[in-house]
């Protein structure tokens, strides 16, 4: 199953496009990045995908073929906003009971628990709480429906390094345990090449690049040689990103089209997931025609598993 | 990965569930607590202002009682009763009723604007809307939930002040049919309320900011206001007739019954159009004379003129309201049915 089909998906505020053209299918199973500047689009995606804002242009469809904001899909999919968006003035008891009646499905001796855990007290207005607990509190709200899709709009932007790793050591258990698919997004790439396995890259509005991170990493490499033959050897290949120097360039380039060894003179590195994401962030338009094939295919392994 | 190979439950998407009443109220309760707790609260102090003031009002007023109206034909006693009645109770009830004639759109608008508006503003929209519930349901339930609320709440208060104000209506010979008792009673006044909380509900989800949808909110009520009472003479239950006696018809005081004359013209001889001037000069003599012997009408008669009144009877109150109530209602439906279309389409 895709928890996440996007097809032609557009979004335009008065004249300017948030997102353009976006065509994504995420499979079932992976905890998602989406990363790219701040303006990219990353929000819009989510939004539309959460079923917040409709889309200008294209569908989104959720949870295999549940059109975004649809009842099947708003039951399944749960969504804590860019912030973590609480009721201030309503203590954490309070809108975890708001939540409970907000919901068909909600686990709320699994909330307490949590809460407690986390050392949170009911009766303290949310409001009151640090921005650290404000987000395990949408969190912990957000993993007690149950959802088999959970969108995270920039969760970490606001948390100190400690929170941050507390949130994601959540994320992290809750996917293991009950098999929730996330998405989860933000500009810092590098904290989350440990925790990703599927990474999107928007940019100016436009998809960029997506796919799996072991396959992201596998199709690409790093080629270092003499400037002087950059030309002709970049000629031969798909050069996501060149960096020039007097003697020496290196070629960030997908290895699908550098079968044969690498000419004398040069080496050929691998790349890592944050130098990959730089590179198609510094040029955009090059992912565009040719996203990674194996996004495209469908994925009979994930539902039969 | 066993919830992940789930098949997606067919009919999900086509069958929409009922609004769940119960956990709507707890949700609507919890969310618009200060309104809830705020509006009652003031209501209530008034309440008992009126209750208390009424209560003094009512005993002044059943002095008055064996009083005949005719100031010409009151006793030293009865005038004295009349002038203190007119110049202690009458001020401070006549700034009462214009003050309650506020009371619709300060509910309304306090409960209204923020509604939707305030969600939108803070940002908490963004959690509310992506719950399981969808947000057009949250929104039906909490302007239903509150609608009635408020339309009970505001039935109740202005059945109190209609009975505060009962005397002065013989007193001050005011028809309850015009504006400020008519608006201020009855199920006018519930309606009255309902739809100025539905322009704050609409006018806050258009505009999405608390402010600026409240200010809105004044300006259109006033608007509606000004429409209903430019509208209300033409309700059809206006009656022409020529026989001016029949405005000495004023009920009993417990139960006055001043009609409203909408307008009033002159014939002459055979039907025409009488000589404007010469009514004029006609009726100014009759006026000038302290002690008249014959009525207006037989004065008239007497020169071959008639006098023609567009006029509602008191009888007519209910009908009247009906009409009225029953057209407010249907902009305030229409109004919530807009507030919920934006919910869905226009948000975020």
């Amino acid at each position: 199953m895709n928890v996440i089909e996007t097809s032609e998906l557009g979004k335009r505020y008065g004249k300017s496009w948030a997102l353009r053209d976006c065509t994504l299918t995420v499979p079932a199973g992976h905890l998602a990045a989406l990363v790219g500047p701040n303006g990219a689009g990353k929000s819009t995606l989510m939004n539309m995908t959460a079923g917040l804002t409709a889309a200008t242009a294209g569908i989104a469809t959720v949870l295999g073929g549940h059109p975004a904001g649809s009842p099947a899909a708003l039951n399944g999919v749960a969504f804590v906003a860019q912030d973590a968006p609480v009721y201030r003035n309503l203590s954490a008891g309070d809108m975890l009971h708001l939540t409970r009646n907000l919901n068909q499905r909600f686990d709320t001796p699994f909330a307490r628990a949590r809460l407690a855990d986390l050392g949170i007290p009911l009766n303290k207005k949310a409001g009151k709480l640090s921005g650290g607990q404000q987000s395990q509190l949408a969190l912990t709200l957000a993993l007690a429906r149950r959802p088999r899709l959970l969108i995270l709009d920039e969760p970490l932007a606001a948390l100190d390094p400690l929170a941050r790793q507390d949130f994601l050591a959540a994320v992290m258990t809750a996917m293991a345990d009950d098999g929730v698919s996330v998405l989860l997004s933000s500009h810092q790439v590098a904290e989350l090449e440990r925790v990703a396995d599927f990474l999107i890259v928007l940019s100016r509005a436009r998809l960029q690049m997506a796919g799996e991170v072991d396959d992201l990493l596998a199709g690409h490499r790093l080629l270092t040689g003499p400037t002087a033959e950059a030309d002709e050897y970049a000629d031969r290949l798909t050069v996501v990103q060149t960096r020039r120097g007097d003697a020496q360039t290196h070629l960030l380039v997908r290895t699908s089209e550098t079968a044969g060894p690498v000419p004398p003179g040069w080496e050929s590195h691998q790349v890592s997931l944050e130098e990959v994401v730089m590179a198609y962030l510094r040029s955009p338009g090059v992912g565009e025609p040719a996203p990674l094939t194996r996004v495209q295919r469908p994925q009979p392994t994930e539902a039969t598993r | 990965m066993n919830v992940l190979t789930l098949p997606a439950q067919p009919g999900q998407d086509t069958a929409p569930r009922p609004v769940p009443w119960r956990r709507m109220a707890w949700v609507t309760w919890r969310q618009q607590r200060a309104t809830l707790i705020a509006v009652p609260t003031v209501l209530a102090a008034v309440a008992v202002f009126l209750v208390v003031f009424g209560l003094k009002a009512h005993h002044d007023y059943a002095a008055l009682l064996n009083c005949p109206l005719d100031q010409g034909q009151q006793s030293n006693a009865c005038a004295k009763l009349f002038s203190t009645f007119n110049s202690t109770d009458w001020p401070l009830a006549n700034t009462v009723g214009i003050l309650v004639q506020l009371a619709p759109v300060l509910i309304g608008a306090f409960a209204g604007a923020p509604l939707l508006a305030r969600a939108l503003e803070n940002g908490t929209y963004r959690f509310a809307w992506t719950q399981g519930l969808m947000r057009e349901r949250q929104a039906i339930a909490k302007l239903a939930l509150l609608g009635v609320t408020l339309v009970v709440l505001a039935w109740a208060f202005g059945e109190l002040f209609s009975w505060f104000f009962q005397p002065f209506l013989w007193t001050e010979q005011i028809s309850r049919l015009t504006e400020g008792a008519f608006a201020s009673s009855g199920i006018v006044f519930p309606a009255f309320t309902l739809v100025a909380f539905a322009i704050g509900a609409f006018l806050g989800m258009l505009l999405r900011r608390v402010i600026p949808a409240l200010a809105a909110t004044l300006g259109v009520y006033l608007a509606v206001r000004l429409g209903a009472w430019a509208l209300r003479g033409q309700y059809p239950v206006t009656v022409v007739t020529s026989n001016a006696n029949q405005f000495s018809a004023f009920g009993t005081p417990s139960q006055p019954g001043f009609a409203w004359i909408l307008s009033t013209w002159y014939t002459g001889p055979g039907g025409k159009p009488a000589n404007q001037s010469a009514v004029g000069q006609l009726l100014e003599q009759y006026q000038s004379n302290p002690h008249p012997t014959v009525s207006v009408g037989q004065t008239l008669a007497e020169h071959g003129y008639t006098e023609w009144n567009r006029w509602i009877p008191p009888s007519h109150y209910w009908p009247m309201q009906f009409i009225e109530a029953g057209w407010l209602l249907v902009l305030a439906v229409a109004l919530m049915a807009g507030t919920v279309w934006l919910v869905r389409h226009r948000a975020a």
